[in-house]
């Protein structure tokens, strides 16, 4: 049966992208009115998409096929598992946040929308594909949107190097990736790049153990994996606000979605073999990010680094190879998308009146923000990993397949939790008690409605999950027993 | 001598149009009516068009190649294609040259870009060594002639000089390498030279000797290592449309009769020698082309190496001996024909504007024209092999044929070499979209069939870049019948 429901959230964005470039530059409303209009109707069907899903028969549902090039067996191919839905539920909270919080952006709105669409387009189209060749055309999409916007709206300081640093590390990892995706094409003997064949290709043991790091380390490039993250944190800070959100939020889990779809689920004999590399690459991740989060002056640096740690924590889940290590990586993929998407928001609503992000200098913004203040700790919350919220459900997993694996990862990574709740207490202390500095007062104002409607609805997300995680835990777990049987049921 | 055949003629058509259309041109250099001159870009790139719809239509080859004029054209679907990307890449540059300042007007250029063509079309069908020399020395001679055709003009002419040098030094290597090859052979056919040349009994070193004189003439033609050193200079002071076509048809004319000699005469196949002194040409001329273009601060010089780096990912598909190689080297050629020809297009309307092709005078083109920015940005994305563009596609299939010939280390290289590159386009991006302009420039009105020319160019490349099937597959066939 064929599904319009993932071509539309691929293809709509697209669309309105290039729609929005051929209207006049001085329609403002008009533009900002088209891209409102289609991050909400994205968020619509990716809530279907979600809620739709049936975990009873789990597998990959909402499947569309068509011919590309059958002379090279490269097809149209969608579909979405359980992991695939969740973050496309992500990625549509994210992208509708994304617009509005960007609704005030002066500066030629025309193409900062339809970068953004681009944008929004290229991950809708990899956590929906299930052809190899296409994911890989819908991740490299990303590629000029995110260097143009960071270059056009970011940080005047340090843009040109955060945005250039940012593009030329994730092409070369995603380029990196394609030498193993062709290498596995040509491997297979199957000619087709799609991925539900690939899975049964049954790669031998030298073949997947050369080309596993190729395909897992270039995608995981984009997941921030060490000691390839140093982009991450700088094109972060570089980016304008809604850039942030995208990229930390979302972009990221692209890579790491890419890195299970094409590396662990395609080659999970590689996976086994490399286990020990990624685990203590992913141990520095975490700890190591948390440490450098601690002692940044800069608010957003701070939320930079912590998804480097974060996204740690994702890596070590799939490396255990466990049901919930991989469960708990799946959750904390959605859980840290929102709740890194909702600190750049904050940050960025903070920057925009402060004018500054040095930690020294600001300070009580409590009175003026307060919404802003408690979706910040709110983040703060999950981020520590308190439980009630979504990020207890999904580290506490982690840790337990770490366990089960590594006793030593567990305990070393798990160091971590106390830091980041020492940096984020900081944070909220510095930031939002004590007294106001002079120099940054007369810009302060309460956020605006559109800014106080995404820090509630996000939030709100990330409670709802933490006191009710039986609404997306057996949707990611119908995911995980399709990787488990690829693994062999480890 | 067999007996006359219809395909004999209709083998011929864009020759023998060309030659009309030159004839009809040089009685306009002879009338010297400046009334007539006015309109000579859309009559010269009309001219094309039809003949181009005319060879689309009519000439179409047989499924089976076959040897025509006594074995000295070969009808196939290579040169087919070849044919169709001269008379469009020829078609636009006639279009692009129109607002030349100092060409646009002079039937001489459009004379000369014509009988050019000519050769070039020849080039994609000759199957004999010294047919193959008379058509480089037909396409080359004009081509000089343009290069240098501002002759008020110190660059245009010291670029001229130049390529007439480096050109005449080139050919006549590769003639002798010729002339090498039909001594050890005994034949100057060159289907079937390979196995003349092993039935004589020649020592492979020899051979090599004569392939690498052969080869010498060629990555002139194609501005790869070591003859690459006249392209910047040249490709700077040649008027912009000539660069263009220089950039774009003129190379994969002279890719097309490479590959023929290579498969043909010199037997190239996977895992021989030849592929090892392909690849160190490709690879090298992928690392100087990108790293000298990083410095650059002229976008027509800043092409002209990136145009060398082109040739070195071109070279790669050759490089990997396979017919899945070859279709990638050629879907390469078409993808960058469309591309390359939109880059320069834009890069002469804003010399025309403003007089300069200095990567500063794109500052702020975002603001005072959207639509060619986005334009000149599709095409150097194009370039930098992104997706959903014609050069990511392109650069996907010779990666993968590298892969497939077993020659990973050449493929990383390969994709090192596309961040390097990537690094410069967004440079120029940057300019376009962030950086202020110096002082206001005026902006001029797009022309009609400008618009029509560059839309052909963007289609194309987005085409490629979606759409594979059709030109795949047709390309896939050429490829075999080589």
């Amino acid at each position: 049966m064929q599904s319009p429901i993932l071509p539309i959230l691929a293809l709509l964005p697209l669309a309105a992208a290039i729609l929005l470039l051929f209207l006049p530059a001085a329609k403002r409303n008009l533009i900002r009115g088209i891209a409102l209009g289609t991050s909400i109707v994205t968020l619509v069907f990716s809530f279907i998409a979600f809620f739709a899903y049936d975990t009873a028969a789990a597998g990959y549902q909402f499947q569309v096929s068509a011919e590309w090039l059958p002379a090279l067996g490269i097809g149209f191919h969608m579909g979405a598992d359980g992991i695939g839905v969740a973050m496309i539920l992500m990625a549509g909270l994210v992208v509708f946040s994304g617009v509005m919080v960007s609704w005030r952006v002066e500066d030629r709105p025309r193409e900062f929308f339809a970068f953004l669409l681009f944008l929004a387009s290229s991950v809708f189209g990899v956590f929906a594909s299930l052809d190899l060749f296409q994911l890989f055309i819908f991740f490299e999409m990303a590629v000029f949107p995110k260097y143009l916007m960071i270059v056009m709206w970011g940080y005047p300081k340090t843009k040109e190097y955060g945005g250039m640093k940012l593009t030329l590390y994730l092409f070369l990892g995603s380029m990196v990736a394609l030498i193993g995706v062709l290498a596995m094409y040509f491997g297979s003997g199957l000619h087709t790049f799609d991925m539900v064949a690939l899975e049964k290709a049954g790669f031998g043991l030298e073949f997947q153990r050369l080309w596993f790091p190729f395909v897992f380390i270039g995608f995981g490039v984009l997941g921030g994996i060490f000691p390839f993250h140093s982009w991450a944190p700088d094109g972060h800070v570089a980016a304008p606000t809604a850039v942030s959100m995208l990229l930390a939020g979302v972009e990221m889990k692209v890579g790491v979605f890419a890195a299970l779809r094409a590396g662990l689920m395609l080659m999970p004999d590689g996976m086994r073999a490399w286990a020990p590399l990624i685990l203590v690459l992913a141990t520095i991740n975490v700890v190591y990010g948390a440490f450098i989060a601690m002692i940044q002056k800069d608010f957003k640096y701070v939320i930079g680094f912590s998804s480097v740690s974060h996204m740690g924590l994702v890596f070590i889940g799939f490396a255990t190879l466990t049901p919930e290590g991989l469960t708990g990586a799946g959750l904390q993929m959605f859980s840290h998308g929102i709740m890194t998407a909702l600190f750049f928001a904050v940050v960025g609503m903070v920057y925009d009146r402060a004018h500054t992000r040095n930690l020294n200098e600001l300070g009580g913004l409590f009175k003026y923000m307060p919404i802003a203040m408690l979706g910040f700790v709110v983040g703060g919350l999950v981020s520590m990993g308190m439980p009630g919220f979504s990020g207890f459900i999904a580290e506490i997993p982690i840790y337990m397949g770490a366990w089960k694996t590594v006793p030593l990862v567990a305990i070393i990574s798990a160091l971590s939790i106390v830091i980041t709740a020492a940096y984020i207490l900081l944070v909220v202390r510095r930031v939002f008690f004590g007294e106001t500095p002079e120099p940054i007062k007369a810009g302060l104002s309460d956020i605006t409605i559109m800014d106080k409607i995404v820090v509630v609805m996000l939030s709100l997300v990330m409670i709802i999950i933490g006191v009710f995680p039986s609404v997306i835990v057996p949707v990611i777990e119908s995911g995980v027993k399709h990787i488990l049987v690829l693994v062999g049921g480890a | 001598m067999p007996a006359f055949t219809s395909d004999m003629l209709t083998s011929l058509i864009p020759e023998t149009g060309l030659l009309v259309l030159a004839t009809l041109l040089l009685v306009l250099v002879l009338v010297k009516n400046e009334k007539f001159y006015i309109h000579l870009d859309w009559i010269t790139a009309a001219g094309f068009t039809l003949i181009a719809v005319l060879a689309f239509i009519f000439g179409r080859p047989a499924e089976e190649p076959r040897l025509l004029w006594g074995e000295m054209i070969r009808v196939d679907r290579a040169g087919y294609l070849l044919s169709l990307m001269v008379l469009v890449g020829g078609a636009l540059t006639a279009v692009f040259a129109g607002t030349d300042v100092t060409v646009g007007k002079k039937p001489e250029f459009y004379l000369l870009l014509t009988l050019a063509s000519i050769g070039l079309v020849l080039m994609g069908t000759s199957a004999n060594l010294i047919m193959l020399y008379l058509a480089i020395e037909t396409a080359a001679i004009p081509l000089y002639v343009l290069a240098g055709i501002k002759y008020r003009d110190a660059w245009s002419v010291e670029s001229g000089i130049k390529y007439l040098l480096f050109g005449g030094f080139s050919s006549a290597i590769m003639l002798y390498g010729f002339s090498l090859l039909y001594g050890f052979a005994g034949t100057t056919k060159i289907y079937g030279m390979v196995d003349a040349l092993r039935a004589s009994g020649t020592p492979l070193a020899a051979i090599i000797l004569a392939a690498i004189m052969v080869l010498a003439g060629f990555t002139f033609k194609i501005s790869a290592i070591p003859f690459h050193f006249w392209a910047p200079d040249v490709y700077q002071g040649a008027p912009t449309p000539v660069a263009g076509f220089l950039s774009t048809v003129s190379k994969a004319a002279g890719f097309i009769a490479l590959a023929r000699i290579l498969i043909n005469a010199l037997g190239v196949e996977s895992g021989n020698v030849w592929m090892i002194i392909l690849a160190v040409i490709s690879a090298a001329s992928m690392f100087i082309g990108n790293l000298l273009a990083i410095p650059q601060k002229n976008l027509k010089r800043m092409i002209a190496y990136s145009s060398i780096a082109q040739a070195g990912y071109i070279l790669i598909g050759v490089a990997s001996g396979s017919e899945f190689g070859f279709s990638a080297a050629i879907y390469y050629l078409v993808a960058y024909l469309v591309t390359n020809l939109a880059v320069f297009a834009i890069i002469n309307w804003i010399e025309y504007e403003t007089g300069s092709t200095e990567i500063s005078t794109f500052a702020g083109l975002n603001r005072r024209e959207p639509g060619l920015a986005l334009l000149l940005m599709i095409a150097l994305l194009s370039l930098g092999g992104i997706p959903p563009l014609a050069g990511f596609f392109a650069k996907v299939l010779v990666f993968g044929a590298a892969i497939q010939s077993g020659m990973v280390w050449l493929a990383i290289l390969g994709i090192i070499n596309s961040v390097i590159a990537l690094y410069y386009y967004l440079r120029v991006m940057k300019v376009m979209y962030v950086d202020e302009p110096a002082g206001s420039i005026k902006v001029d009105k797009l022309p009609v069939v400008w618009t029509v020319a560059l839309a052909v160019c963007i289609i194309g490349i987005v085409l490629l870049g979606v759409v594979y099937s059709p030109w795949y597959n047709f390309i896939t066939l050429a490829a075999m019948g080589l």
